[in-house]
C-alpha cells in the first residue's frame, strides 16, 4: 500500500512537473496571448470531468469494502484490548497465530495516542487512534509470523516516540 | 491641498506598517527555519537535542510557522485589497500589535515554561504534561493562541465591512451573482474574489478556534469541567485546516496581482475562476474529516465525505491556478526577474503538494500513512515551495525599485540553489513516509537515521539560499524602498 502510494504520487508529480518545465521552455517565446488563452481552455473542461469520473471510480473502489472493516464480530478469532497511557501500552494479551482475524479494541486512559502496528520488517501494517472515553476497534489478519512493534503515532508528549510494544505473531 | 497632505501622511504611515509586518515575517521565518533544520538534524543524530527541547523545538517550528504564514497572507491580502476597498489602516496595525503581543506569550510558554503540546494543542494534552510544563505555560500558550485569533478576527471583519460597504454583500463580492445570472464581468478583481472566500472561512475557522481554546482553558483552571476529546479534535481540526489552507489563499493573491507584470498579460476574471473559488468556499470548510479518517468513531458518512472532498478540493486549485499560471507565461515573453521566478515557483510547490495530500486523503491509504512523515512531505510542499516563495515574490516585488537589480548569482543561482534543495527536501519526507518512519518522533531507530541526515544536508542548504535573499530583502527594507 506505501509503494502504491509513493509511486502513483511520483508519477503524478513527474507529469506535473514535465507540464510546468514544456510551458517554462516557451515562456521567453512571443505568442499572441488571445490565441494561447482559447487552445489552452479549451481542453480544461474536458480534464475536469475526466478527474471527477476518477475520482469517483477511486472512491468507490476504495471504500468497499469499508477500510475500517467492522463486520459486528463476524468472523472474529480473538479479541485484543490495548490501552494506552503516557507512556505504555498495556495488551490484555500479546500474541497470536497467523490467520487468525483479530480485533483490537483500542482506548487511552489519558490523552489522545495512535495505535500503530509494525511488522518485523517495520513496515507500518495498520493503525488506528487511541482515544479517551472512546473505544476504537482495529481488526487486522497476520499474514508473516515475528515479532511485531506497536507504536504510538499521535504526539502525546515527552516520551511519544518511546512508547512502543512488542506483539509476538507465530506460525499455524 | 490639506487633503493630499493627509493622503501623504495616510501612505507613509500604512508603508511604515507594511514594512514592520514584512520585518518581523522576516525575522521570524529565520529562526522557525533554523528550528526546522535543528529538528531534521536532531532527528539525524548529528546535534543533540534531548526529547523535552526537541518537542519545545517542535511546538516552536510549527506554531511559528503557521503563525507566520498567517501574518504574510494578511499583509498579502491587505496590501492589494485597499486598492478596491477601504481599509482601516489602525485595525491592521492592531492585528500587529496583538500578534506579537500572543508571540510573545507563546515564546514564554515554549521557552521559559517547557510547554510542548504542539501546535495542535490536541485536548487533553496541554492539561496533562505528566510534569513537563505547568498549567500556566499551557495557558499562556492558549492564551496566546487566542489573542493572536482575536487580532485576525479583526482584520477579517474591517475586510468584511469594508467589502459590504462597496459590494453590498458578500455574495456579490464573491462573484455568486455573476456566477449563477449570465454575465460575467470581467473587471471584478481576482483579489476581491479571493479575500472574500478567506475572510468568510477564516471568521467561522477563527471562531471554532476561539471555542475550543476558551473551553480549554477554561478546562485548565477548572479541571473538572471536562470536554469531549473527539469534539475537541473536531473543532481543532476545523480550525487548523481552515487556517492553514487560508494562508494560501491569501498568498496566491500575489500571484493574481503580479505575475502579470511581468509577462504583460491581465488576470482576467472569468465564470471557472469564479466557480472554483465559490466552490473552495464550501470545500475548505467540509473536507477536515480528512485528518480524522483514523477515528472509526466519527460517523462514516462524514470521512466519506472527507475522502470525496479532499479530491475534488485539489480540483479548483489546478485547474484554474496553475492552469491559469500557464497561459500567463506561455510564449509571453516572460520579464523573469526575481518576483516572478518565486511566484511561479509557488504555484508549482502548490499544485505539486496537493498529489501527495489527495493520495493520503485516500482512507486505505492514510490507514498506513496517517501520522507517518509522509504528512509533513506534503504540507511542507504547500508551504516552503508553496506559500513562502509567493512570499517573497511579493516582498522582492514591493521592494523593488526600477534600478534594483539583482546580482544574476543570487537571481539565478540563489533561486535554483532553494528550488532544488526545498524539493530534495520534500522528497525525502515522502521517501520516509513510504518507510513508515513516523513523524514527531525525537528519537529514531538506527535504520532511519541515515535519511535524516540526507535531509539535514537539504534543509541547510534551503535554510543557506533563502537567508541570501532574506539579506536582501532586510536590506532594502532598511533603506525605506517600497512601492506605495
Ligand atoms: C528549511 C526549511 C524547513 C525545515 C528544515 C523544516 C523541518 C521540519 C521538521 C523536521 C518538522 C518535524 C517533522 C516531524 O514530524 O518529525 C517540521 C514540522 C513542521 N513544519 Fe517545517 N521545516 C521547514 C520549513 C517549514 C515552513 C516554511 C513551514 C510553514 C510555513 C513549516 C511548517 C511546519 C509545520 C506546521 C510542522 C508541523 C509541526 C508539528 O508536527 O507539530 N516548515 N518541519
Ligand atoms: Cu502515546
Ligand atoms: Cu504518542
Amino acid at each position: 500500500m506505501q509503494s502504491t502510494a509513493w509511486y502513483t504520487s511520483l508519477v503524478l508529480i513527474l507529469l506535473l512537473s514535465a507540464i510546468f518545465i514544456f510551458v517554462l521552455r516557451r515562456s521567453r517565446d512571443s505568442g499572441d496571448a488571445a490565441e494561447v488563452a482559447r487552445r489552452a481552455y479549451a481542453p480544461r473542461s474536458k480534464l475536469f470531468a475526466l478527474a471527477l469520473a476518477a475520482g469517483v471510480i477511486i472512491t468507490v473502489v476504495t471504500l468497499l469494502p469499508w477500510p475500517h472493516q467492522l463486520q459486528a464480530g463476524a468472523g472474529i478469532d480473538r479479541v485484543v484490548e490495548a490501552t494506552a497511557r503516557q507512556w505504555s501500552w498495556s495488551l490484555s494479551e500479546d500474541r497470536a497465530q497467523v490467520g487468525e482475524r483479530i480485533e483490537f479494541k483500542v482506548s487511552s486512559e489519558d490523552v489522545n495516542h495512535g495505535f500503530a502496528l509494525y511488522d518485523p520488517d517495520m513496515q507500518l501494517v495498520t493503525q488506528i487512534q487511541a482515544m479517551p472515553g472512546y473505544i476504537n476497534r482495529l481488526q487486522h489478519t497476520f499474514e508473516k509470523p515475528g515479532e511485531y512493534r506497536i507504536l504510538c503515532l499521535e504526539y502525546c508528549g515527552l516520551a511519544h516516540h518511546a512508547m512502543t510494544a512488542s506483539f509476538t505473531v507465530s506460525p499455524n | 491641498m490639506s487633503s493630499s497632505v493627509t493622503a501623504t501622511a495616510t501612505q507613509s504611515r500604512e508603508r511604515l506598517y507594511l514594512q514592520i509586518y514584512m520585518g518581523i515575517t522576516l525575522a521570524v521565518l529565520l529562526l522557525m527555519l533554523l528550528a526546522g533544520v535543528a529538528l531534521r538534524a536532531a532527528q539525524g543524530t548529528l546535534i543533540n537535542l534531548p526529547p523535552d527541547l526537541f518537542y519545545q523545538a517542535m511546538s516552536l517550528h510549527g506554531t511559528g510557522m503557521v503563525g507566520i504564514a498567517g501574518l504574510a497572507g494578511v499583509s498579502i491580502m491587505w496590501y492589494f485589497l485597499r486598492r478596491y476597498v477601504a481599509l482601516t489602516p489602525g485595525i491592521f496595525l492592531a492585528n500587529l500589535l496583538l500578534f506579537t503581543l500572543g508571540v510573545v506569550m507563546i515564546l514564554g510558554a515554549i521557552l521559559l515554561g517547557g510547554f510542548a503540546g504542539g501546535w495542535t494543542f490536541l485536548y487533553p494534552l496541554p492539561a496533562s504534561s505528566m510534569g513537563q510544563w505547568n498549567t500556566h505555560a499551557a495557558a499562556a500558550f492558549i492564551g496566546g493562541l487566542l489573542i493572536i485569533g482575536v487580532g485576525f478576527l479583526l482584520f477579517y471583519l474591517d475586510a468584511g465591512r469594508a467589502l459590504l460597504a462597496r459590494y453590498g454583500s458578500l455574495g456579490r463580492a464573491l462573484g455568486l451573482d455573476q456566477l449563477f445570472s449570465g454575465k460575467v464581468d470581467a473587471d471584478h478583481p481576482p483579489t476581491v474574489v479571493a479575500s472574500t472566500m478567506v475572510l468568510i472561512i477564516n471568521i467561522l475557522g477563527t471562531l471554532a478556534g476561539a471555542v475550543i481554546l476558551v473551553m480549554s482553558l477554561i478546562n485548565l483552571y477548572l479541571p473538572a469541567v471536562t470536554i469531549d476529546p473527539l469534539w475537541a479534535k473536531n473543532l481543532i481540526y476545523f480550525f487548523g485546516h481552515v487556517f492553514i489552507n487560508a494562508t494560501i489563499y491569501m498568498a496566491v493573491i500575489a500571484v493574481y496581482e503580479l505575475l502579470p507584470h511581468y509577462t504583460g498579460r491581465p488576470w482576467k476574471l472569468t465564470r471557472p475562476f469564479l466557480a472554483a473559488w465559490a466552490a473552495s468556499t464550501l470545500m475548505v470548510m467540509i473536507v477536515y474529516p480528512h485528518h480524522l479518517l483514523m477515528d472509526m468513531v466519527m460517523p462514516a458518512w462524514m470521512l466519506i465525505m472527507g475522502q470525496i472532498i479532499s479530491y475534488l478540493s485539489g480540483l479548483p486549485v489546478l485547474l484554474v491556478t496553475a492552469w491559469g499560471t500557464l497561459v500567463q507565461i506561455y510564449r509571453a515573453n516572460v520579464n523573469w526577474e526575481a518576483p516572478a521566478r518565486f511566484l511561479v515557483l509557488g504555484v508549482f510547490g502548490w499544485s505539486i503538494g496537493v498529489i501527495p495530500a489527495i493520495v493520503d486523503g485516500t482512507m486505505t491509504i492514510n490507514k498506513v500513512m496517517h501520522n507517518t512523515l509522509w504528512v509533513p512531505g506534503h504540507f511542507h510542499f504547500y508551504l516552503l515551495l508553496g506559500l513562502l516563495p509567493m512570499v517573497l515574490g511579493f516582498m522582492l516585488h514591493v521592494t523593488r525599485l526600477p534600478d534594483s537589480r539583482i546580482h544574476p548569482l543570487l537571481e539565478r543561482g540563489g533561486f535554483w540553489l532553494f528550488s532544488g534543495s526545498a524539493a530534495a527536501f520534500v522528497v525525502m519526507f515522502l521517501y520516509s513516509g513510504l518507510h513508515s518512519i513516523p513523524r514527531r518522533f525525537a528519537e529514531y531507530l538506527p535504520a532511519w537515521v541515515a535519511q535524516a541526515q540526507l535531509s539535514t544536508l537539504f534543509g541547510t542548504l534551503v535554510l543557506l539560499s533563502l537567508a541570501a535573499f532574506f539579506i536582501l530583502l532586510l536590506r532594502r527594507l532598511a533603506q525605506v524602498r517600497m512601492q506605495a
